[in-house]
């Protein structure tokens, strides 16, 4: 008797532990994310100013104005190769494929593309876009670069939210005489649309931030606000990189606003989008 | 009706292609007029530079100096490497490459390919400086004694007259102007870094680790010379915009912007102006050495 | 009678255009549905073409590259062994899960099992922020806070070693293998862990003996993920690594991982020689690598979908 009472509190001290341990590790995780904030809050605060946020790289004091324009066209650009792209992929594996060896493969390729390195995306676009097809360092050619790179959230998430559309919304839909497409476009999109343009917009923010594949597709250190896609552009994360690892005079308060700058931008727009997505998911329940 | 839909359809396409039409030939004349008018007074246009990460700073400076002075002149600057501005110029990217190599045999091959030929103007030289942690005790190297220690044959201060410690090598990546520069003149034509050599980005980030790092030894553009670090003279003679000037220090090379063909218009009035006092003046001020 | 044949043609005739229509956005949809593969193979066919040249030369080779241990490009001849930098990449990488793995799966399995609704929800969305953060954030973070902290901490001679750029790549693991894994948790059907509880277990027991089991594939292939993004992230490297190409297993020296001698030399390379094609075959080798890991872990995570799928 007593020692399966033994037994017990042994399992209880055991579970107590283990939530300690456990705990201790999710704390750690939280904490050092804090503490990554804390410290780009401190040491990019300082920097922000109207000036800086809307003034030109080379004036005294210095602004980066050209790099979030940057970064949004790229964004942008991304966006617009990407998006019709990926969700058309997206309905298609939710929608049209059927499940076979093909569809596997798609799949496959999918996941295989989600790792491929984001450098491997940049020797890819330099060798394609760049070189081959003669777009030059531009905005295009990192738009299509980064377009790439984007392409497996997009299509990932289209399809997961498709998927969480009932199939009675469909059956009821083709009953009525509606045709696939035409279900597919007014009943089945607009009910997976919150799933679609969060995913989206996470993906697009990584692409936003990511500095590697632009490197040798798209940037320029210093350059005017771009007139045509055919432009050179600035961008952020790698106006970052350059600052941190170039200049004579190093400008830690540029460093680290940009930084701060990229960082709080990235996170306001995954924010918005969640915030959407659940509101929206309130109106809609199944 | 079937009639008349398709009528409609054919008249959107119709005007759709004429607008772009209209706007493709819109926009020939007015690129095509832009070169024509620069007169003496007013120079009007736009300039992409590419290339050397040595040279961006300076090209920078360049460029925010010449826009004021012209305020029609849009003028872009971009690092990212000598190879890359060389290969935009073959590509016709950009209208000068900015370089802290030499033009490679295989590049001129390409670019002749394309029936053209580069045009090297040498705009700035670079003295490398050796430098050491501020703590450091050795003042003074020999050329042999650095390119002993470069190919890792001296691995202790203490065999160079420092403290008991092992060296830390710093040097820039095997692509940069400034790596082949230090090798053909330090390391030696046929011999090799060691591998243990950190082979950093930038010469800011050598700068960094220099500091940082108490045994580490470096070598950067004497631009990059700063109050954190201590330079190390070589052969007695310490590297400065002035001792490279004078001739007096060893260690130096030249900086090149390349042109495809002969600068022309706003090209060639920017060649000159760079050549000139307040293009020499600014070289001067960023740390470089004149050409002349 | 004019009027309604007129209109009956008139719907007939839409009826036409739509059905036509909807052949068309079917067939363009289908089409998109390749674009992966295409984007993929294509990938895969311009890195074999740009490394061809390095790979054909009678000095430079698959071979020799894959067994020298000299990176000297400008050396005569030019040498282009990089066993070294796969070391380097299996160091830094090696630092980073050794950290993000347990601490990575024991803060999921807080978050699946233990802790409160709400703080489930807190959790998430920092978890989400960790990795929407810019790598090269990151790399900052690694120059200027870790690397020094680490410096001190371990005594080592530079704050730019494979272990400074493994401890900031954990971080950047992190994200990934806590939400795969805390996803396969909670992916586990709720009656066998109603079940395991109503026999006693506690919620540990529970835990150990019946969620983490039924959600290993998950795990793995969380892992696999984590690995995957470590071999393949560049920013944190170029800038906390260190970059020597010494060969070594030690932690606390500099590491030159592939990806970093990439994004280090592609600026400078005459563009279309050999030094370029050799940096073609190192971003190559990089692919298949990072292929095979995501290979696995797809296969894993497959594995896991079937078992649950009813």
């Amino acid at each position: 008797m007593s020692v399966q009472r033994n037994r017990v509190r042994q399992a209880r001290a055991v579970e107590a532990a283990m939530k300690l341990v456990t705990g201790a590790c999710a704390a750690a995780v939280m904490l050092s994310a804090a503490g990554l904030l804390g410290y780009l809050l401190v040491r990019g605060l300082p920097a922000m100013s109207w000036s800086f946020l809307t003034g030109m790289p080379l004036k005294d004091p210095p602004g980066i104005w050209p790099a979030i324009v940057g970064t949004f066209w790229l964004t942008v650009g991304t966006a617009a190769f990407a998006l019709p792209v990926g969700i058309a992929a997206g309905i298609y594996l939710s929608e049209y494929a059927k499940r076979g060896r093909l569809t596997r493969l798609i799949r496959l390729s999918i996941a295989n593309m989600a790792g491929v390195p984001s450098i491997v995306y940049g020797l890819f676009g330099a060798a394609l876009f760049v070189m081959l097809l003669r777009f030059g360092l531009s905005l295009l050619s990192g738009s299509l670069t980064l377009a790439c790179l984007t392409l497996p959230v997009i299509i990932t998430s289209t399809e997961e939210a498709l998927r969480q559309v009932p199939q009675d919304l469909r059956q009821a839909s083709l009953a009525l005489g509606a045709t696939r497409w035409r279900t597919i476009s007014k009943v089945v999109l607009p009910a997976a649309a919150p799933g679609i343009v969060t995913g989206s917009i996470l993906g697009l923010s990584r692409a936003a931030g990511e500095t590697a594949p632009v490197m040798f597709t798209a940037v320029f250190f210093l350059t005017g606000l771009p007139k045509s896609p055919f432009d050179k552009v600035m961008a952020l994360p790698y106006h970052i990189y350059i600052m941190a690892t170039q200049p004579v005079r190093p400008q830690p308060l540029v460093v680290w606003g940009s930084a701060l700058v990229l960082v709080a931008g990235v996170s306001i727009v995954n924010v918005a989008a969640a915030a959407w997505r659940s509101r929206a998911r309130k109106k809609v329940r199944w | 009706m079937k009639m008349r839909k398709w009528l409609t359809i054919g008249a959107v396409t119709a005007l759709a292609a004429g607008t772009i039409a209209l706007a493709g030939c819109g926009s020939t004349p007015a690129k095509t007029a832009e070169p024509t008018t620069p007169a003496k007074a007013e120079l009007s246009g736009t300039l992409t530079v590419a290339g050397s990460d040595t040279l961006v700073n300076v090209a920078q400076a360049w460029a925010k100096a010449f826009m004021a002075e012209n305020p029609n002149v849009q003028i872009a600057v971009k690092g990212g490497g000598s190879g890359t501005g060389i290969a935009s110029l073959i590509n016709g990217q950009v209208d000068f490459a900015n370089s802290s190599r030499e033009m490679k045999a295989e590049e001129k091959d390409q670019l002749a390919a394309k029936g053209s030929e580069a045009v090297e103007t040498k705009v700035a030289r670079d003295g490398i400086a050796v430098i050491a942690n501020s703590a450091n005790a050795v003042e003074n190297l020999t050329k042999d004694q650095l390119g002993q220690i470069y190919r890792g044959e001296v691995t202790n201060w203490k065999q160079v007259g420092g403290a008991d410690k092992p060296i830390v090598l710093v040097s820039r990546d095997p692509s940069s102007g400034t790596y082949e520069y230090f090798k053909e003149a330090v390391v030696g034509k046929e011999r090799n870094y060691a591998k243990s050599a950190k082979l950093l980005p930038s010469n800011q980030a050598i700068v960094d680790e220099v500091k940082a790092n108490a045994d580490a030894i470096g070598y950067v553009g004497v631009g990059y010379e700063s109050a954190d670090v201590k330079v190390v003279a070589l052969d007695g003679v310490k590297a400065s915009v002035d001792t490279v000037l004078d001739g007096s220090y060893g260690l130096s090379r030249g900086l090149y912007m390349y042109s495809n063909g002969q600068p022309k218009d706003l090209a060639k009035a920017y060649i000159e102006w760079i050549l000139g006092s307040a293009g020499q003046q600014i070289v001067t001020d960023e740390g470089f050495v004149p050409v002349k | 009678m004019s009027e309604s044949s007129e209109a009956k043609l008139d719907r007939s005739s839409r009826a036409a255009t739509r059905r036509a229509a909807e052949a068309v956005v079917g067939r363009l949809i289908s089409l998109s549905g390749w674009s992966a593969i295409a984007v993929l193979t294509a990938i895969a066919v311009f890195l074999a073409s740009n490394a061809w040249k390095a790979l054909s030369d009678p000095q430079v080779g698959l071979i020799r590259m894959l067994t020298g241990t000299s990176w000297y490009p400008t050396s005569t001849p030019p040498l282009y062994g990089f066993i070294q930098y796969i070391i380097a990449s299996l160091r830094v990488t090696g630092v980073a899960l050794a950290i993000a793995v347990p601490i990575g799966i024991a803060a999921a399995i807080y978050i699946s099992e233990f802790a409160p609704a709400r703080l489930k929800g807190i959790a998430k969305s920092v978890i989400e922020f960790m990795a929407a953060v810019p790598s090269v954030v990151y790399g900052l973070m690694g120059v200027y806070v870790l690397g020094p902290a680490l410096k001190d901490l371990f005594g080592m001679q530079s704050a730019l070693t494979a272990l400074s750029a493994g401890v900031v790549l954990a971080f950047m693991a992190l994200p990934t293998i806590i939400s795969i894994s805390e996803d396969a948790m909670h992916s586990v059907p709720s009656e066998l862990r109603q079940g395991s509880l109503a026999l006693g277990n506690t919620h540990w027991q529970t835990t150990r003996k019946v969620i983490v089991p039924a959600a290993s594939s998950g795990i793995f292939a969380s892992v696999m993920l984590g690995l995957g993004r470590a071999i393949g992230e560049t920013m944190v490297v170029l800038m906390v690594a260190g970059n020597s190409m010494e060969l070594t297993w030690s932690l606390t020296t500099s590491a030159r991982p592939l990806t970093a001698v990439i994004a280090g030399e592609m600026g400078e390379v005459v563009q279309g020689g050999l030094h370029y094609s050799a940096l073609f075959v190192v971003g190559l080798t990089l692919f298949v690598v990072t292929f095979l890991v995501n290979l696995a872990a797809d296969l894993v995570l497959e594995r896991q979908r079937a078992r649950w799928r009813r």
